[in-house]
């Protein structure tokens, strides 16, 4: 039945011509092969095959990946499959009537398509561990595949497909155009317009050779009748012929208890997130990963043949293949569960019993310097109770569960706190976004944390109403009834407050359990300097234990209250049981916090813990002159100081120290996986005196740090250590340590490769006294011919240059022979601002900072630049986007034309 | 034992000689070959055409060891004097050895052989290409490296490659003069301002390396390495260094890339019709050179060969300068 030749059957068939060469293809991969379809004809298939070469290397395949690409790609699409660490055959085909298989002239209907793909499996012989390999409606049929040779199924692995069609005006909008039947033949078969608006979605654009391999096997029209065979199969009407294949495969996947990856680029205007999160629903132990800002090409778009390698070795080795079925499917165990564990309590526990204790019950719980009406507000821990509660009865009543997702966009202050503390009572998982993130990156955060709900304040509904946000959109005040209809609300959190109120007063007070410590209970996503923000999430039990984390480095307690100067903390007094105190202030500029308005709210509470951003600290210093007597008076009481987000320089503590002389001014080390690490005094940081990068100070409770050891290249060896001296990638345990990222498998798998620790992507080391100095991110480690370095030893080293204001270091070229460059701010032609272009440095200048440079670290630096202002992330304006350096210079050192920083 | 000899081709350039000295202050009894007298002190003149196999022979009759650096080095010409010199006569160098039963070769080349085009960065030597290279003198070159390599081994022969990247130094007229020369007169462009980053090799090193190369080849033989500083500069860097040690003025004039390789391109053609006396001012080739990056992973050479280079960036420029003192620039 298996005919390996090409040769005529001597049937009249169109015209195929021989397979040509594809550009990053192993000619050898390619092969046809002749094997009786559904229908009994024998038909002539092409596929790429890695069998052979396997054998040649010597390797025996731990199994078969069987690819099927969708419409209107071929195999091509699947060719990266084929490296070095993925000792699986890949058996990727060409569909019949596309790529390069024969075209038959035949409609083939879902059903006859998973038929002849058994066929095909079976004429190649094909036993033992398969993993499927889908794609766009290739996808379906792969999953047909699985569930009618469930035996040799292994795993599963699905990017941008969907299973499931609910009725045509559900369809994705690309495709309810395209299966009209007046559009059909005009888009697929006369114009190839299909195949190149698919192929143009890729970001960035695919290059010319590859877009050109896409288009080969459509160059005629009769050669592109497949596509349109294929998008007019998908079924669209309960009445098509192909429906109740799919109907079957819907609820099949639903069984198969295999482990499974979904790979998804966002991007995609038919296979959206709707189609992932159904999914998601339909399996939901698969292992998720989405690779943000890619589209619907996305195995052009982004590595996920390395996610597959690396899931493959994870999921499906050898070792794992002796595990019972049920737990090759389960997630890893949390860095958090190898710690000390901190004291258990619910989150938002103490609202509750400071409500209940007449010592406190009338005190103020929450105090916003301007509140909504721009006036002063206050709300006691009576209150915040009764309005948590309310609110949370509300919720439930309205049909949040426990378990969905809520997307929270509401600015700090009492409603936040109302809102957050409600969700976390019942159970519903808030999706955090800080507003640094811009209007992109919190769209992006927004759709990809797949939002049951968003509450927001208006302006956030009217962005969620523009960008498309998911999620059934509660607004916070009341709206006129136009706006809700305009902005497509349901309801409001006054509006549910009022009604669980009014339960209450009618005997009927909030019954809801606390929700399970190990479920989630919030989904942070802040700004990096390293691409999109990834979603950090905390079940109840880590995201307790942040609190008290930060509660005990800081002594916040009762008695002693909080100034929010940087909007995250606001939500950490009631956890704690410490009033708040909001300032008059933009939030999202926490760093035009003026000392006035940080003396107006320290007056508020007397002796409070201060927080603010590190670059408020700078303004609030400059600012300092405005101050009246009352305010030096009310400042100076502060008890401690604490700034999140980036390390202070001691310089600026000491002049602090001028403002606030009782403070004790605590600069903090952490990130969003985990908020608390490390914490360092003023004293402990004169103490430490002068080193390799930032004193951070000794780990906080319950914390451990340890140095994961780097070879010559800057990466990490494997080896742990704790010995003083060693640099290298900082790792952390805790109990706090947040869960996993969403939807990042391959993220967070990476993040916890050390078992029991987060690898936080910093780099650092501990000294003789058990303190932590962090030297940079562990990306930026410079791995040159003279061995690594790290960011800040040659930042640090260039800027003794007494002209230089701030340096920056980048790198180009390899890990192990890179190259360092300097880009520097000057004392003369600093200008604040958008970063502008780098020149190229004086050479007198130039000189001075390569001698400074090779004296002091031992580096060579290969060319200086400066520029009037250097990039720093938009949220704590402090961090030098080093990244975003090294893109020019690499750029502009290759050759290439690179505009500003 | 009586000291070994080395023959050395192409003595009467920079290189050649640095390489025919080096070796000659190290006790060896070196011979140089090349179409005029070298007039090296201490070293043995044979003069003759690389391009007649039968004077190749008279010059490698009874070496040790060859360091082959003769070659066309230009960029322009017709492409059958390439062949001639680059292709046909290493192979009468090979042939030669092969003939008096063996010896060893150092095969002098260039990285222009694995260029092909595209920026590069940090890569150690690459397979030469000669179908691939750019212009006649790389693809001779690259073809000349196969042709070495595939003897190694053979008839008692062991054969390595080195390709030093952009030698200079003190009396240079290749390079360092035509730029000098150029800046002055306020003809040398700097393609996208000069920023494309840029390995260059101090002719002192160079020569150590190929020393270093023939020392090792008991172990380095069948391996191919490229040369540098490994202190790579932008191009504007390189080139005011070596204005300033010249003293004349920087250059101030700049093009775009895509306008300097478009007029290279122009100007090869029109030479290759009408040649000139002197080199064209730009070639497609010279626009690449320079306005991509070009530097490499020195790692394996310097373990390799046991070798570092002496002489930095900033002692070869202050090596330069005090040249320039002794011989000014003049209009």
């Amino acid at each position: 039945m298996v005919n390996t030749s090409t040769r005529s059957t001597g049937r009249r068939r169109a015209a195929t011509p021989d397979v040509p060469g594809m550009p990053e293809v192993d000619p050898r991969l390619s092969r046809t092969l002749e094997v009786r379809d559904h229908a009994g004809e024998q038909r002539r298939w092409h596929l790429l095959d890695s069998g052979p070469l396997l054998a040649e290397r010597g390797i025996t395949p731990q199994g078969t990946l069987l690819a099927v690409h969708g419409n209107p790609t071929y195999s091509f699409l699947f060719r990266s499959l084929v490296r070095e660490d993925i000792p699986w055959r890949l058996i990727a085909v060409d569909q019949l009537e596309m790529g390069w298989s024969e075209r038959t002239g035949v409609t083939r209907r879902l059903q006859d398509r998973i038929t002849d793909l058994s066929l095909l499996t079976d004429a190649l012989s094909i036993r033992g561990p398969v993993v499927t390999v889908g794609h766009d409606w290739g996808g379906i049929v792969s999953v047909g595949w699985a569930l009618d040779n469930r035996h040799d199924l292994a795993g599963m692995i699905l990017t941008n497909t969907g299973i499931h069609q609910e009725l045509v005006e559900k369809l994705p909008k690309a495709l309810q155009l395209a299966t009209t039947p007046a559009f059909l033949p005009a888009s697929t078969s006369l114009t190839d317009t299909f195949l190149r608006t698919t192929l143009a979605l890729s970001r960035p654009p695919l290059p010319k050779e590859v877009q050109d391999a896409y288009l080969a096997p459509y160059r005629t029209r009769a050669r592109r009748k497949g596509i349109e065979q294929f998008v007019a199969d998908i079924p669209p009407h309960a009445s098509h012929p192909s429906r109740p294949t799919l109907e079957r495969l819907a609820e099949g996947i639903r069984d198969l208890k295999v482990p499974t990856l979904f790979a998804w680029g966002p991007r995609d205007v038919t296979f959206s997130d709707r189609y992932l999160r159904d999914l998601i629903e339909r399996v939901p132990h698969a292992d998720v990963h989405r690779f943000e800002k890619t589209s619907h090409l996305v195995w052009e778009d982004a590595d996920v043949a390395g996610l597959v390698s690396q899931w493959l070795r994870t999921r499906l080795s050898p070792s794992a293949a002796e595990l019972e079925p049920a737990q090759r499917i389960t997630a890893p165990r949390p860095v958090s569960s190898y710690a000390e564990p901190a004291p258990e309590r619910h989150v938002g526990e103490p609202i509750a019993r400071l409500a209940a204790d007449p010592a406190h019950a009338h005190r103020p719980a929450v105090v916003e310097m301007a509140g909504p009406d721009g006036e002063r507000r206050e709300i006691s821990w009576s209150l915040l109770n009764r309005r948590v509660d309310d609110i949370a009865a509300g919720l439930l009543g309205h049909g949040v569960r426990p378990g969905d997702r809520v997307s929270i966009l509401i600015t700090p202050g009492a409603d936040l706190t109302g809102v957050l503390y409600a969700c976390l009572r019942i159970g519903a998982v808030a999706v955090i976004a800080d507003a640094g993130l811009g209007i992109p990156g919190l769209t992006r955060a927004v759709i990809g944390s797949h939002p049951d709900w968003l509450i927001g304040i208006k302006t956030a509904l009217v962005g969620a109403r523009t960008m498309g946000w998911p999620g059934r959109r509660i607004s916070v005040e009341q709206l006129p009834t136009l706006d809700r209809a305009a902005l497509g609300v349901e309801s409001s959190i006054a509006q549910l407050a009022t009604s669980g109120s009014m339960m209450r007063d009618l005997g009927a007070p909030l019954d809801a359990a606390w929700p399970d410590a190990d479920a989630d209970a919030a989904i942070l996503f802040t700004s990096g300097s390293t691409g999109p923000a990834k979603g950090a999430v905390y079940t109840h039990r880590q995201m307790s234990a942040m609190f008290t984390a930060v509660g005990d480095t800081l002594q916040l307690d009762p008695e002693r209250g909080l100034v929010a100067g940087f909007a995250p903390f606001a939500l950490l007094g009631p956890a704690l049981g410490a009033p708040t105190v909001v300032p008059d202030m933009d939030i999202t500029r926490p760093g035009e916090l003026t000392a006035p308005a940080l003396a107006e709210a320290i007056a508020a509470l007397g002796e409070p813990a201060v927080f603010t951003a590190p670059a408020a600290l700078r303004n609030i210093l400059d600012t300092a002159g405005q101050l009246d007597e009352f305010g030096r008076g009310a400042i100076a009481s502060a008890a401690s100081f604490f700034s999140a987000g980036a390390p202070i320089p001691a310089h600026l503590l000491r002049e602090l120290r001028g403002l606030m002389p009782h403070a004790r001014a605590l600069t903090p080390y952490g990130m969003t996986e985990c908020l608390a690490v490390a914490a360092i005094d003023l004293e402990g940081i004169e103490a430490a005196g002068e080193g390799s990068g930032v004193c951070v100070g000794r780990p906080v409770p319950r914390t451990e740090i340890a140095i994961a050891v780097m070879d010559e290249d800057g990466r990490t060896t494997g080896e742990i250590t704790k010995d003083p001296g060693t640099t290298g990638e900082i790792l952390v345990r805790a109990p706090h340590v947040r869960d996993r990222y969403l939807m990042l498998w391959g993220t967070t798998h990476a993040s916890m490769r050390f078992e029991g620790w987060h690898a936080t992507g910093d780099v650092g080391h501990l000294d003789a006294e058990g303190r932590l100095w962090v030297e940079g991110r562990a990306d930026h480690v410079l791995a040159t011919a003279e061995g690594l370095f790290t960011p800040v030893q040659i930042e640090d080293a260039a800027e003794t240059v007494p002209t230089v204001r701030r340096a920056g270091a980048a790198v180009v070229g390899p890990r192990g022979t890179q190259q360092v460059v300097v880009i520097l701010e000057t004392e003369d032609g600093y200008r604040p601002g958008r970063p502008g272009k780098p020149r190229a440095a004086a050479t007198s200048l130039q000189e001075a900072v390569r001698r400074a440079v090779r004296e002091r670290s031992g580096a060579e630096v290969v060319a200086v630049f400066t520029t009037s202002a250097l990039p720093t992330d938009i949220r704590h304006n402090s961090k030098i986007d080093r990244a975003a350096l090294s893109r020019w210079s690499g750029q502009t050192l290759r050759g290439e034309k690179a505009g500003s920083l | 034992m009586s000291a070994p000899t080395v023959l050395v081709t192409g003595a009467s350039g920079m290189l050649g000689g640095a390489v025919a000295t080096t070796l000659r202050d190290r006790g060896a009894r070196v011979r140089a070959f090349q179409r005029r007298p070298a007039q090296i002190p201490g070293v043995e003149d044979v003069t003759g055409s690389l391009t007649e196999a039968a004077d190749v022979r008279r010059a490698v009759q009874g070496a040790d060891a060859v360091i082959h650096l003769a070659a066309k080095v230009s960029i322009s010409g017709p492409e059958h004097e390439y062949r001639a010199i680059n292709i046909d006569g290493t192979r009468h160098v090979v042939d030669a050895l092969r003939a008096q039963g063996g010896g060893t070769l150092v095969n002098v080349s260039s990285p222009s052989v694995a260029h092909l085009g595209r920026a590069i960065e940090g890569l150690d030597a690459t397979p030469a290409d000669p179908a691939r290279a750019r212009g006649h003198y790389s693809r001779t070159k690259a073809a000349a490296e196969l042709l070495a390599m595939g003897a190694d081994g053979e008839d008692g022969l062991l054969v390595t490659t080195v390709r030093p990247h952009i030698v200079w130094g003190p009396g240079d007229t290749q390079l360092v003069g035509r730029i000098v020369d150029r800046a002055r007169s306020g003809r040398l462009p700097l393609l996208d301002e000069g920023m494309a980053l840029i390995d260059t090799t101090y002719v002192t090193n160079a020569a150590e390396a190929i020393v270093a190369a023939h020392d090792r080849i008991e172990d380095v033989h069948g391996e191919s390495f490229v040369i540098t500083n490994g202190e790579p500069r932008t191009v504007r860097d390189v080139f005011n260094g070596w204005c300033d040690a010249a003293g004349v003025r920087r250059p101030s004039l700049r093009i775009p890339g895509s306008v300097g390789r478009l007029a290279g391109r122009v100007v090869e053609r029109i030479w290759e019709a009408r040649p000139g006396h002197d080199e064209p001012p730009m070639t497609e080739f010279l626009a690449e050179q320079m306005s991509t990056a070009h530097w490499f992973d020195q790692r394996r050479t310097r373990e390799r060969l046991q070798w570092t280079p002496r002489v930095t960036m900033d002692e070869g420029n202050e090596h330069l300068a005090a040249w320039f003192r002794e011989h000014p620039v003049t209009d």
